[in-house]
């Protein structure tokens, strides 16, 4: 077990292109800590640096203290799940886990000890004379994260494990990886572009964009309190509604309704001042029925929209409703939407809102639904640099 | 795939049939001969009215063949032992490395392989008289290796790119050498590929004649093939034609057996290997 620390970290490849561009980043021993980004970010070159399987072109990686940046992989004592398992095929799984044991020159029983407990957690027992071929796709999955347990290494480092596996298996596997990870206490580094992976994994989580990471904080905080639109509108599904305004005197012109500049807004500014234009971000649940608002309803705005597609989940409702004007537009969303697989089919006069209900809602498509906006917890961009306003 | 009607049947059959007979009736033809007594050699007739195996017993007499057979089994087990062993590494590279001039040097080694060999034979045979190494088993190897490996290492290259590099890197984080993550994970895997060029190799060198013909003079490096040509007969008016016979067929049947046995090997090899990513 052993921190992670990384210094100024780049990685520029022989035409010049540099994947990954001065990170500096500390993973505390025992930490979990989630690389997530669109793909092309630079988050697996990171962790393949780590690895070691990639040089580092700038900086300083150390792990435990000690410079690695020259080290073979072999020497780094960090074990890797690959996305695609890279389980030998020649292998049972029992040499497959053992591996790394027989190649340290571990003693027979040990190994035998040491894999046949790891199996046992994992529930391969049954398993172990099997060769990769004749298991099933979680069952590789769990061998791979056998193969890294076994090792008791400093640290593991875990490249998109679980993409290849289907929705509901994903989702146990999840479970899994966290509970196996505080069990173990292992520092763990994890790759993923699924941002529901990165909330419910990570004790912190790092966003990566075009090689440069653009925050690194726990999941709330992230959720919370985004530094910039491009984590604003990566982290949270569905996705952060934004919308641009303009200010006039002491209130924002959004083109749904408009926001008075109150006390409490004020406050929340992180330099107490407001640019001439704005992107406003709402995240969806912060939309509710005006009915249902109760007493909320004091402290935010009621807007009136037309609803467009209801989507009931059982649990809660999810509506969708057009806002007619100029879409937002900077930078940081460009390229969200170009991650998502292009922009949206709505037009460019047009900005496509989606707003979380209550079960209780009873919104009907077509007509006329009255929606409370919680201004407290609005963000509020600078669409010139993308930076978050608020606190 | 749908079922042929009679007509189609038997038209595949007859094409089957004929093309069998082209092939083995010679084959044929040299079984019956090396059984054949003296006397019986000019009869026409495919079944030998008298079957002997006095010409086997009279090819392991004379150390012309023995020495020959051994010869051969040397040379091209050799043969074949380093030209797997070299190919397997610069297919290796070639498939894994990016290094300058890789394509060059793929297509240059496949320019060896359709060279057309009876132009280099008197070269070869000058300066092997002027290095010693005319009428010796590194003589022959050498040409064998030259023409078997470009070959042997495009089969092999082709083997190592399917094998997917995350294995290698698992290996390596595993704590493995780059040479025991070639060793204990790579070339187990491509261990069906490394049978298809061994017997590719060990056949090229085994049935070789010109380089065997033109660069001994000996029985000290002389192969089977070149010495079927130097066999006499008991006197000089018989001819050795039964004694060819029987060696023909010693020299053949190994590696048919061969082929038999490894073919069953790929097979094998090929299924237990796979796995999906």
């Amino acid at each position: 077990m052993a921190a992670i620390s990384l210094r100024e970290v780049t990685k520029r490849y022989p035409d010049g292109t540099e994947a990954v561009k001065r990170m500096t980043l500390d993973i505390a021993d025992g930490e979990f800590m989630i690389l997530v980004g669109p793909s092309g970010c630079g988050k697996s070159t990171a962790l393949r640096m780590i690895a070691g399987l990639e040089d580092i072109s700038e900086g300083e990686l150390r792990i435990g203290g000690e410079l690695v940046n020259d080290r073979a992989p072999k020497d780094r004592d960090i074990a890797m799940v690959f996305q695609n398992y890279a389980l030998y095929p020649h292998m049972t799984v029992r040499r497959n886990m053992g591996f790394a044991l027989e190649l340290a020159g571990v003693d027979r029983a040990t190994i035998r000890r040491k894999v046949e407990e790891a199996a046992a957690v994992l529930d391969l027992t049954q398993h172990l004379e099997r060769k990769p071929a004749q298991l099933s796709g979680g069952q590789r999955q769990r061998v791979a994260m056998g193969r890294a347990i076994v090792r008791e290494p400093k640290a593991f480092l875990m490249d998109e494990p679980l993409s290849n596996l289907d929705a509901k298996l994903r989702v146990q596997m999840r479970t899994q990886v966290s509970r196996l990870q505080r069990r173990l206490g292992t520092t763990t580094v994890y790759v993923t572009h699924d941002q529901t992976e990165a909330m419910t994994l990570g004790d912190r989580v790092a966003v990566m964009r075009g090689g440069v990471i653009q925050q690194v904080d726990p999941p709330e905080a992230l959720y919370e309190r985004p530094v910039n639109l491009f984590v604003a509108g990566f982290i949270g599904s569905p996705g952060m509604n934004f919308l641009p305004a303009a200010v006039e005197g002491a209130t924002i012109r959004l083109p749904l309704a408009s926001i008075p500049v109150d006390e409490r807004l004020r406050a929340r500014l992180a330099d107490g001042r407001l640019p001439r234009s704005l992107i406003v971000g709402i995240r969806p649940e912060h939309f509710e029925d005006a009915a249902l608002a109760g007493e909320r309803r004091s402290r935010g705005i009621t807007v009136r929209v037309t609803v467009d597609v209801v989507e009931s989940m059982g649990s809660e409702i999810y509506v969708h409703f057009t806002v007619e004007g100029e879409r937002a537009t900077a930078g940081d969303l460009d390229e969200l939407a170009g991650d998502a697989g292009g922009h949206d089919m709505v037009g460019a006069e047009q900005t496509e809102v989606v707003a979380r209900l209550d079960r209780a809602a009873r919104p009907r498509e077509g007509e006329t639904a009255e929606l409370w906006i919680d201004t407290d917890r609005i963000h509020l961009f600078d669409p010139a640099d993308g930076r978050c306003l608020t606190r | 795939m749908r079922h042929a009607n009679p007509r189609e049947r038997i038209g595949w059959g007859i094409a089957g049939a004929a093309v069998i007979v082209l092939a083995l009736l010679p084959v044929a033809w040299i079984l019956s001969l090396s059984f054949k007594t003296e006397a019986a050699l000019k009869q026409s007739t495919l079944w030998p009215t008298e079957v002997t195996l006095d010409n086997y017993r009279g090819i392991f007499q004379t150390s012309l063949f023995t020495r020959a057979l051994l010869n051969s089994i040397g040379i091209a087990v050799l043969s074949t032992l380093v030209a797997v062993l070299l190919a397997s590494m610069a297919a290796y590279a070639i498939a894994r490395l990016d290094f300058p001039g890789k394509a060059l040097l793929v297509g240059a080694s496949l320019t060896i392989a359709i060279f057309p060999q009876i132009s280099l034979i008197s070269p070869i045979f000058n300066i092997w008289r002027a290095v010693h190494l005319y009428d010796t088993w590194p003589g022959l190897i050498l040409p064998y290796l030259t023409f078997s490996l470009p070959l042997a290492i495009y089969t092999l290259s082709a083997f190592f790119r399917e094998i997917p590099w995350e294995l290698e890197q698992a290996a390596q984080i595993d704590g493995a050498t780059p040479f025991q993550a070639f060793w204990k994970v790579i070339a187990p895997l491509a261990a069906p590929g490394v049978f298809t060029t061994a017997i590719l190799v060990f056949i090229f060198a085994w049935n070789d004649f010109l380089f065997s013909i033109s660069l001994t003079s000996t029985d000290s490096a002389r192969t089977v093939p070149a010495a079927l040509a130097f066999f006499t007969g008991a006197s000089q008016f018989q001819q050795p034609t039964g004694s060819i016979a029987a060696a023909a067929m010693v020299v053949t049947v190994p590696i048919i057996l061969m082929v038999l046995v490894f073919q069953r090997r790929i097979v094998a090899g090929l299924t237990a290997g796979a796995v999906k990513g």
